[in-house]
């Protein structure tokens, strides 16, 4: 349970950092395509008997090269192309599947996660992962946050923006690989976009945003386990549920902020006014 | 006093999207102080060649040089407000982080801002009015606040080339002041503007006015470029006298 809930935080950790930049960049969707585009190489790789780690990151490799190629060469809009290609690996992960006999049981662990399953040696990988992308994060930090805002605005700050956006989506591609053992491809989105997006709603720092996403990601760790080990429930979804409940619950919070603001704002108008007066 | 030398120069200059050229045959000779009105309606290629020197754009055909380096060479240097800069509702930023990142060219990935970063900053936040909403998120702002963000962040870079894509849009009246004053006091201290706008008075003060119809109509000083029969032939009507 100890080794669970630790490598949630994990996960919690690392989707904080890459999904504060993936919902600035407005990435959610290649990101979700990256996270399904994995299951191919993991279904792979539990059939030759050799890490799903490994296999996890030759295929993020194939869809990142994919992805890039798409978005630079495409006649169609993008979203369909790199779509299609997700829609394609993931059926192709199905049919690397069913030749294993304990298809139904594979196949719901790399959708779903095995939190419980989790080893000391995928603690280690996490961490790595968690270092790596930290640290890319640090160094890339200025160029991220001015692609957010437009890469023409990047270019004209002299930075590379093919080279800082390829570097974003191997730290989305590195994520992925260190969380799909905890709450399976299928749902790493809800980590990596969740927290960020509620860290969206209520920093004006894109540092606090990262470390409000650290937080709700915490929480919806220990909530989530909490919840799914007395109720007998699936931890990675319990996580992950909590985790975009959290925001639900933010939006809703910060929306109603934000209508009062509005409605003191001609208050103080007319204040002023009659202070004028 | 400076000593006036070449900043922007092009020779046969076609700028465009891809292979498609929207203006072609552009001969620029631009000298520090400079400052050049691109005129012309919306698609007439102003935005077009701003991005051209900006690099952001490739040049079609011809050369052109910015402080005598391929456009979007010297960052540090060449400072660019694009149109309608974007300001996503999910960006948790401050006006004041917002005017900082003008100084990005100077700090590159890993060098600490310095008095002079934070000095500059605070100049062009000054300058450009933005002080008393410095610390409120950009996603609160006016689009008029917001522009004038926009254009201290483009200030702070202390640029010796200025490239404004239609700085006063969204501003009123006194604003609109304020960017004439803005302009004419970076003129002062050498730096060449090359501004693009829809409107005929900003082009009074100019050293050059550029007539845009997807072609030019017109180079050359205000008063000659700005003739009747010019303005017909770019806008379809005559300007009122």
């Amino acid at each position: 349970m100890r080794q669970a809930l630790l490598a949630s935080v994990l996960v919690a950790l690392v989707c904080a950092v890459t999904g504060t930049y993936v919902v600035l960049r407005g990435l959610s969707f290649v990101g979700d395509a990256l996270a399904h585009g994995v299951v191919p190489g993991i279904a792979a790789a539990l059939l030759l008997g050799v890490s799903g780690v490994f296999g996890a990151a030759v295929s993020a490799a194939v869809m990142m090269t994919g992805i890039t190629v798409i978005t630079r060469k495409s006649r169609l809009s993008s979203d369909t192309a790199i779509g299609l290609l997700f829609v394609g690996m993931l059926a192709l992960g199905v049919i690397i599947t069913s030749r294993s006999r304990t298809f139904v049981g594979d196949i719901t662990r790399i959708l779903f996660g095995e939190l419980l399953g989790v080893t000391p040696t995928d603690l280690w990988w996490q961490s790595g992962a968690l270092v790596v992308v930290g640290v890319a994060a640090f160094i890339a930090h200025r160029p991220f946050v001015l692609m957010s805002i437009d890469d023409g605005l990047a270019r004209t700050s002299g930075f590379s923006v093919p080279f800082f956006h390829s570097l974003m989506l191997v730290l989305v591609a590195i994520t992925v690989v260190a969380s799909f053992q905890s709450v399976g491809t299928l749902l790493v989105l809800g980590m990596l976009v969740a927290p960020a997006a509620s860290g969206a709603l209520l920093a004006r720092r894109v540092s606090t945003m990262m470390l409000i996403a650290a937080a709700y990601g915490t929480a919806a760790s220990y909530i989530g386990l909490l919840v799914s080990y007395h109720y007998n429930l699936a931890a990675g979804g319990s996580i992950v549920f909590v985790t975009v409940a959290l925001f639900g619950i933010t939006a809703v919070i910060a929306s109603i902020a934000a209508r009062r603001r509005e409605d003191e704002i001609p208050h103080q108008h007319e204040h002023q006014r009659e202070h004028r007066h | 006093m400076h000593t006036p030398t070449c900043t922007v120069k092009s020779e046969s200059l076609a700028v465009g999207y891809g292979h498609h050229t929207i203006v072609g045959d552009i001969d620029l000779h631009l000298m520090s102080g400079d400052l050049v009105a691109l005129i012309g309606t919306n698609g007439s290629g102003k935005s077009t060649l701003l991005k051209t020197l900006a690099g952001t754009l490739t040049a079609l055909a011809g050369s052109v040089s910015v402080l005598g380096a391929a456009p979007g060479a010297l960052p540090k240097r060449v400072a660019y407000l694009p149109q309608h800069p974007v300001s996503s509702h999910t960006l948790p930023l401050r006006a004041h982080d917002v005017v900082a990142m003008g100084r990005y060219a100077h700090l590159g990935l890993f060098r600490r801002e310095t008095t002079v970063d934070r000095n500059a900053v605070s100049d062009a936040i000054t300058r450009t009015g933005t002080a008393e909403f410095a610390n409120q998120p950009l996603r609160q702002l006016s689009g008029g606040q917001q522009q004038r963000t926009h254009l201290a962040q483009v200030l702070s870079r202390q640029a010796e080339v200025l490239l404004l894509d239609e700085p006063t849009a969204g501003l009123d009246i006194s604003g609109k002041r304020a960017v004439a004053d803005i302009i004419a006091a970076e003129r002062a201290r050498g730096v060449t503007v090359v501004l693009a706008t829809h409107d005929l008075s900003d082009a009074k003060s100019a050293t050059a006015v550029m007539l845009l119809a997807q072609r030019v109509v017109a180079f050359g000083p205000p008063t000659q470029a700005l003739s009747d029969a010019n303005v017909r032939e770019c806008f379809g009507f005559t300007q009122p006298h």
